[in-house]
């Protein structure tokens, strides 16, 4: 076993599936986890991804497909024979053991004598020195969780699982946690996959994140790149918040120009994920923050080229920092739009005319055959626990 | 606490809300119900437990009737007398609960982790004997191992027998009447004893703690020996309790099964009680028999430390 090393090399799944009986938790797929990185597998619950950190974790045998570590074939390898150490959902603390024994179990269990020096780094790390020898009931929440990212990373391994670490913590804690685990990873280096259904804490946290529905990566890359130009209706509206207009495509160019809800929308080429054919149709998305808030009355002082939408205020709310307003308008029922709280204009309040007005740039094109509502709230829900089945 | 009881005003006084002080009376319910468990325990237990006191302390004949007459000695002339059968008493006990833990423990755990959807029945196997009455079971016992049936036999012909014999567990050629046989019939008697605490607390036991055991580098062997036999010590202790004090105090196997040289305790008390009427030296007996699990058991508990466990 090695031990003391960090340059392991990245995760590659290849032709990766899981089924149980007759559903596939898990659809073939391909993934590569580069050495370093913090990746995030992002989803609703029963998207398969826990279980395919369950399969590179060695706890779950894949139905098809090899996990490889570093160049090396670990497919076969039992879970205590990886080099790969596990933060699991409820922690998974051992009751009878106190904090330093939890921490020294993988150690011990690779024959390391003198435990104490090292246990008291961690301990360091994880600023929980005072705690050493009580019982891990008499711990709170938070420094439980502490104690589960520092008994897997005591043992140098050469990737860290995190199997919803935060789900059980409020949110403030949440938040505070999820930089503490951002500066661990960039303290020690080792790679990290992070499973997680909330997509705030995959966007802040990972470096890569993999959108997975169904059983299936929808879409992989970096949180700023997914949230600018999702490729699916799920992304779209699983990251954030997106505005979805269905319209039909009336000419093609460097821009595309869309008509929907009675007016020309355009949106750039190269960001429809769509086929770009004249009579086609295609869903155009923006999101909320993109889009300005005129007042009827002050349509004219619109600037030229940019994308607009009338409509009817419903429903806002003052936030703080923005207002949200939700509008109604031919092009699509509900449209979201947040405002930032610089210049507020008195006349926006429910029932006044708008005009909603963007720049083309920020839109986005998609395959209008998909669900416009795939991967909002309704369709996915939202979930606190995610089941392990 | 809730209140579930209904008022029992129903429509004498409809105006206004009864603004009653419920709160002396309903601080006494606990009590009240408590009070058929703490009356049986009067006088099925502390009562009883006096008067065979009192006997213990007593001399006089059957004739002539028994006077207190703080008699102390009585205690010593037991324990003297039938320390023998004492030392038995522990002995066969102990090697029961020990048989009990060997054979029950793999039987729980596979009953916990690995019966899947057989368990309830498995469950519902391990007390189905309790159908039958204990006697009945001890009597077939005595017919399982009679000399000359099918298990002596099989154990003289493959020569476990000559080795039990020179044990002195056995005879060289008969089981019946011997410690081995004693034993047995107490091992098969309270293995649900032993079994049943054992499941509930291998049951207990977060499957995910042997995950993160494996995930660190435990091997199947050593996530037993460090994570689930230790957490399922509070099934141990209990299950080992359950089965060693009964067992300690039983004579129904001793007479069924045994000899007048595997004689326990229990038999002899039985005997002072109902044959010889020595109430005094009966009560006595009963109550060194009683000590000595005590201090034995306290003594275990506290050795095994399992205060410590949730």
């Amino acid at each position: 076993m090695t031990q003391q090393q960090t340059t392991g090399g990245d995760v590659r799944l290849t032709g990766i599936s899981k089924t149980y009986g007759s559903f596939t938790a898990v659809h073939p797929l391909d993934l590569t986890v580069p050495q370093g990185s913090f990746f995030a597998l992002l989803g609703a619950s029963g998207c398969g991804k826990t279980t395919t950190l369950r399969i590179i974790a060695g706890l779950e045998e894949a139905t098809t497909g090899t996990v490889s570590l570093g160049g090396k074939d670990i497919t076969g390898l039992p879970a205590y024979k990886r080099p790969v150490n596990t933060v699991f959902q409820s922690y998974a603390l051992f009751p009878h053991l106190d904090i330093t024994e939890n921490i020294a179990f993988g150690l011990r269990r690779r024959g390391v004598k003198s435990v104490r020096k090292q246990v008291g780094d961690m301990l360091e790390l994880v600023q929980l020195g005072d705690f050493a020898r009580r019982k891990p009931h008499q711990l709170s929440g938070g420094q439980q969780q502490r104690v589960a990212v520092a008994r897997a990373l005591i043992n140098h391994p050469q990737v860290l699982l995190l199997d919803e670490p935060l789900g059980a913590l409020d949110l403030k804690l949440r938040r505070r946690m999820q930089l503490e685990l951002k500066r661990i990873q960039t303290e020690v280096g080792i790679t990290f996959v992070h499973v997680t259904h909330d997509q705030e804490e995959a966007m802040t946290m990972a470096d890569t994140v993999a959108v997975m529905n169904g059983g299936r990566v929808e879409q992989l890359g970096a949180p700023a790149d997914l949230y600018e130009n999702p490729k699916t209706t799920f992304v779209a509206n699983f990251l954030g918040t997106s505005n979805l207009i269905e319209g039909e495509i009336a000419g093609c160019g460097t821009d595309i120009v869309v008509s929907a809800g009675g007016g020309k929308l355009r949106l750039p080429g190269d960001r429809c994920s769509a086929p770009a054919v004249t009579g086609g149709r295609v869903l155009l998305g923006i999101r909320p923050e993109k889009i300005s808030l005129a007042h009827a009355d002050a349509a004219g002082r619109i600037a030229e080229g940019r994308n607009r939408v009338t409509g009817r205020i419903v429903d806002s709310s003052f936030i703080g920092v923005s207002t949200q307003y939700v509008v109604e308008s031919p092009a699509g029922r509900e449209l979201q739009v947040y405002e930032q709280n610089i210049e507020r204009d008195a006349r926006l309040v429910p029932g006044a005319e708008v005009v909603l007005h963007w720049n083309p740039a920020h839109t986005f094109g998609l395959d209008a055959s998909q669900s416009k509502l795939a991967g909002t709230m309704g369709d996915a829900g939202v979930e606190t626990v995610e089941d392990v089945s | 606490m809730t209140l579930t009881e209904a008022p029992p005003t129903p429509a004498a006084e409809p105006a206004g809300p009864p603004v009653r002080k419920p709160s002396a009376r309903r601080r006494l319910v606990p009590y009240w119900l408590l009070l058929p468990g703490i009356l049986w325990l009067i006088v099925f237990f502390a009562v009883p437990l006096v008067y065979q006191a009192s006997t213990s302390v007593q001399t006089g004949s059957l004739e002539q009737g028994f006077e207190v007459t703080w008699h102390f000695r009585t205690y010593w002339d037991a324990l003297r007398d039938y320390y023998p059968q004492f030392v038995r008493s522990l002995l066969y006990a102990g090697s029961a609960t020990v048989l009990c833990l060997v054979l029950g423990y793999p039987l729980a755990y596979l009953i916990a982790f690995k019966a899947g959807r057989w368990r309830n029945l498995v469950l519902v196997l391990v007390i189905a004997p309790f159908f039958t009455s204990f006697l009945i079971r001890t009597l077939a016992w005595k017919t399982i191992l009679a000399d000359g049936g099918a298990v002596v036999d099989l154990m003289n012909t493959l020569h476990v027998l000559d080795v039990t014999s020179w044990l002195g567990w056995t005879e060289s050629n008969r089981v019946l009447a011997t410690p081995m046989a004693v034993v047995c019939g107490l091992t098969y008697n309270f293995l649900p004893f032993m079994i049943l605490p054992l499941y509930t607390s291998l049951e207990r036991i977060d499957g995910r703690l042997h995950e993160a055991a494996g995930d660190l580098y435990a091997t199947p062997a050593t996530t037993f020996r460090k994570v689930t036999f230790p957490l399922s010590m509070p099934g141990v202790v209990s299950g080992t309790l359950l089965t060693f004090i009964p067992a300690s105090g039983d004579y129904v196997n001793a007479e069924l099964l045994g000899s007048t040289d595997t004689k326990m305790v229990g038999s002899v008390i039985q005997s002072q009680f109902l044959r010889v009427l020595d109430y005094p030296t009966a009560a006595a007996l009963s109550f060194i028999l009683m000590a000595i699990v005590l201090l034995t058991v306290t003594f275990y508990i506290r050795r095994s430390g399992t205060e410590d466990l949730v």
